[in-house]
């Protein structure tokens, strides 16, 4: 029986058996490859989207428990949280990317809940997303611009 | 028409680049015309950098881009001398190509420490550099890629440059040296300008001119952080990587290969995998299987399902017995001995100490995966590889096709660290897809698969003898005991042997400016043949940590601070070297005195051409034991692009940190006990210190970037540990001897 979700604001349907992680119903079954697989375990937070705004793996979300419209990277765009993409871009934060998607999805459920994070804010709610190119002090510095600049403040 | 000529006109216009009614320039005047399928008889290609079609100007970068930026640095090369517009320049990997190789991959191949090597020295190395060319070794790796690129990239762009306007000059019948070009297009005395678009076709059919480089003092580009040219892709999930191809009717593959290394497959039942709903295909690979499936989670979920029976691995059965062979090498005849300063045998030693690391995974972000479509006959990849050509030879052969029926793309590397050279995930790709003709596969390694596979950075020994005099140091004495890296990963690449002395496994410990009487390195080849390659920093990343832990002993011995004592031992040998070790000193303040819980550590390792120093600085005010700060210094000499610089040396940093302080893989059966994050973890974001770098420019010579803030890392952590905790810790991973946040 097909399933039916909401991505992005578009309705998609897959016969994929309902124990399937979000995961690969977004890669493999709809082509939406923004979303990455690290590790399967959600010890790395590549596969972080948004279920209803909320971060969450999709390497550990059955199919068939998406009881929400989901936002993955490439619906970020045209939603506020482009911010955190151009904070991004000026900041030149990326450096493999692969892991970029997550982080970016990571921090906008962090500026959902914080505004104005502090320091110790992002460690606590970035900690699960894991960088082996080390671009950290960037997405710190990216997250605070980004906040700056969805305040109404100046981005800089 | 030259195979090489065939391989590259294919590639490019059957690939993701349509160059429509374009042109491409070179500097190798290799005339040739561009049979484009989709617009024949259209345009000539003379050089393999610049390609200008009415999209606009590509430029073909022909390293890896697997976040060290290599892409923006050589694409800016040719762009400064083509006066393109930057924002408006699209970057590509490019094909195979014999063109594109590696020259400075030669410059490390004398047995001569950099910081030491004379001016014939390095006409020697330039002179190996151009039999690398013959070789066509297109490798990424040795942090050599700007280096090489340097002078060969700006004059494919200055080439490319003078043949638009030489057709421009034609065209308006004036001068050429009466034409400007700035932004893409041909600007004429009256201030009419002609676009590069419309120029390309008829001025690739022509020489190239020789032309001059222009100086230092009007580049526009270089010299400056630039926008990175891979970043929008990398923010919009847009960027490619090896699995994120979509290609029609196309299947998921995961493998399940013996982790018992060197193991084998007696049986398998392929039966349980078959019930898991999306299951297609369970096929054998000999030393495991493959499942097929109408996605990855059926593909993974069908491998765990297969029963299989293993062999054994013929592997030491535990990580101690490991050691234990590591250390009968000790016994035999040194390999090398590349620094043998003054007598050590006549030297008392006041210290003996044995200090080992462990192997390491290099767990790039991205585990292996490749797409591969083998369809009438004719293979195409998506792989992000460092070595293409190999990736290609290898494909052909596994896939049972000639390399002119080969396509290989190479896509972005979501990490590489020296994980992409290894060949044996386009192997197993272009095995499925042979045996699956017709049908595009995707395949996707597990990050078990990944971690349990991987050509690690071998475990080491070093058995050192020191003695100290009056404040300095009289003897430096070590031997260095593990499997050769070079041997065994060279010896794939080049497909034979390497024998001889290996510099490879004792740089970062031969090859250090430090000026001692008694001083000398030998290295010790161990026989074992657990899968071992290049890692960030290859030899340096163990010798680093040996040779500066070491000093730091030394310099306690004598009862001086570990940074003076340095900077006295340094400066004869290397102002170059002491200039790095006073920036740091100065950036981290270092004689100004810390409280009683926080304490400071400093290395200094010369690797792939550029002597970084780190301090770093621990606190344990909150409990457990927090990296607060790092101070870095680098002096890669000429500087193409700061912000990239810093980039990496604050990658390397933290690629370093995240081996000395957890990184650990060990071994059953000869099976690798860690599978995944949770077991073989990296440092997160609150666990990173605030990083500060210093990037100087007095070294005479250019060096690499991406690898030189790896080594001096870790010997940084361990030095400041003995600060703050006076425990001197001679083995890694340092959280099995102390209470760090991780």
């Amino acid at each position: 029986m097909a399933i039916a979700i909401t991505v992005n604001g578009e309705r998609y349907e897959t016969d994929a058996p309902p124990e399937t992680p979000l995961l690969w119903v977004l890669r493999d079954e709809f082509g939406l490859t923004g979303t990455k697989f690290g590790c399967g375990v959600a010890a790395c937070g590549a596969c972080t989207v948004h279920l209803d705004g909320q971060a969450v793996r999709s390497c550990q979300l059955p199919l068939g428990e998406v009881d929400g419209d989901v936002t993955t990277i490439e619906g970020l765009a045209e939603t506020r949280y482009r911010a955190l993409q151009e904070a991004w871009t000026r900041h030149q934060v990326a450096q493999c990317g692969y892991c970029q998607s997550g982080q970016i999805m990571q921090a906008a459920d962090l500026l959902a809940e914080t505004p104005e994070p502090s320091d110790e804010d992002i460690d606590a709610v970035m900690g699960g997303n894991l960088c082996r190119c080390g671009t950290y002090t960037g997405i710190r510095a990216a997250i605070h611009d980004a906040a700056r600049a969805l305040n109404g403040g100046g981005a800089g | 028409m030259s195979r090489l000529g065939k391989i590259t006109r294919r590639t490019l216009l059957v690939g993701a680049v349509a160059v429509a009614g374009g042109a491409a320039f070179g500097v190798y005047q290799i005339r040739r015309p561009v049979e484009n399928p989709l617009r024949p008889e259209e345009g000539a290609t003379l050089n393999p950098y610049v390609i200008i079609d009415q999209s606009g100007i590509s430029i073909i970068a022909p390293r890896a881009e697997m976040g060290q930026g290599v892409h923006t640095t050589l694409a800016a090369l040719v762009a400064e001398e083509l006066d393109a517009d930057w924002e408006a320049v699209r970057v590509l990997h490019g094909p195979p190509s014999a063109a594109y190789f590696n020259g400075a991959l030669a410059h490390g191949a004398l047995p001569v420490a950099d910081y030491a090597m004379r001016d014939w020295q390095r006409r020697v190395t330039d002179g190996l550099g151009a039999a690398s060319k013959l070789l066509g070794l297109q490798v990424t790796g040795g942090s050599t890629s700007t280096v090489d690129a340097f002078e060969r990239m700006r004059l494919a762009g200055a080439g490319a440059r003078e043949a638009l306007k030489a057709v421009a000059a034609e065209r308006l019948g004036v001068a050429v040296a009466e034409l400007r070009t700035q932004k893409g297009r041909v600007i004429a005395p009256d201030g009419s300008e002609i676009d590069y678009r419309d120029l390309a076709e008829e001025a690739a059919g022509r020489d190239v001119p020789r032309v001059g480089l222009r100086p230092q003092s009007e580049w526009k580009l270089l010299g400056r952080s630039l926008p990175r040219s891979d970043m929008q892709a990398k923010v919009s999930g847009a960027a490619q990587f090896s699995t994120d191809i979509v290609l029609p009717g196309m299947k998921c593959a995961s493998v399940r290969i013996c982790p018992y290394l060197g193991g084998g497959m007696e049986r398998f039942d392929p039966a349980p995998a078959l019930e898991v709903p999306g299951v297609e295909h369970v096929l054998d690979l000999g030393n495991g299987v493959v499942v097929v499936a109408r996605n990855t989670w059926a593909a993974m979920q069908g491998a765990e399902a297969v029963e299989i029976d293993w062999t054994p691995s013929p592997l030491p059965a535990s990580t101690e017995a490991m050691y234990d062979q590591i250390a009968t090498a000790f016994e035999a005849r040194a390999n090398s001995t590349m620094r043998d300063d003054g007598s050590p045998d006549d030297v008392e030693a006041a210290l003996e100490v044995e200090y080992r690391v462990p192997f390491l995974a290099h767990s790039t972000m991205e585990p292996m995966g490749a797409t591969a479509w083998l369809q009438d006959g004719h293979l195409t990849l998506w792989v992000g590889n460092q070595a293409p050509r190999e990736h290609l030879r290898v494909a052909a052969e596994a896939a049972g096709v000639a390399e002119e029926d080969v396509t290989l793309h190479t896509v972005f590397l979501g990490g590489g660290f020296g994980r992409r050279v290894e060949t044996d995930i386009t192997r197993q790709a272009a095995m499925i897809a042979a045996k699956l003709e017709g049908t595009p596969i995707r395949l996707t390694w597990s990050r078990e698969e990944d971690m349990r596979h991987d050509f690690y950075r071998p475990a080491a020994i070093a058995r050192m003898r020191g003695a100290v005099a009056e404040g300095r140091a009289t003897l430096f004495d070590a031997k260095i005991a593990a499997p050769s890296v070079t041997r065994q990963a060279i010896g794939r690449l080049a497909g034979r042997e390497m024998g001889g002395p290996d510099k490879g496994h004792v740089e970062g410990a031969f090859d250090q400016p430090y000026a001692i009487p008694h001083y000398r390195v030998a290295g010790h080849l161990a026989e074992l043949d657990v899968p071992i390659g290049f890692w960030r920093a290859v030899g340096s990343s163990f010798n680093g940590f040996f040779h500066e832990s070491f000093i730091d002993e030394l310099a306690h011995a004598a009862g001086r601070d570990p940074l003076h004592f340095r900077l006295d031992h340094v400066a004869p040998e290397s102002a170059v070297a002491a200039g790095v070790l006073e920036a740091v000193r100065d950036l981290s303040d270092w004689d100004s005195p810390l409280p009683e819980d926080r304490a400071r550590g400093v290395a200094m390792t010369w690797s792939f051409g550029t002597p970084t120093a780190v301090v770093l600085e621990l606190d344990k005010t909150d409990g457990p034991i927090r990296i607060a700060r790092a101070f870095m210094a680098c002096d890669p000499g000429l500087v193409l692009d700061p912000g990239i610089v810093r980039a990496q040396m604050e990658s390397g940093l933290i690629y370093g940190l995240s081996a000395a302080l957890m990184g650990e893989i060990t071994f059953t059966d000869g099976r690798a006990d860690q599978g995944n994050f949770p077991e073989y973890d990296g440092l997160r974001i609150f666990n990173t210190p605030s990083i500060e770098v210093a990037i100087l420019q007095d070294n005479p010579h250019m060096g690499g970037v991406g690898e030189p803030g790896t080594p001096p890392a870790m010997p940084a952590l361990a030095n400041a540990l003995h600060a703050l905790t006076g425990q001197r810790v001679r083995s890694l991973p340092l959280i099995h001897a102390a209470d760090f946040l991780i």
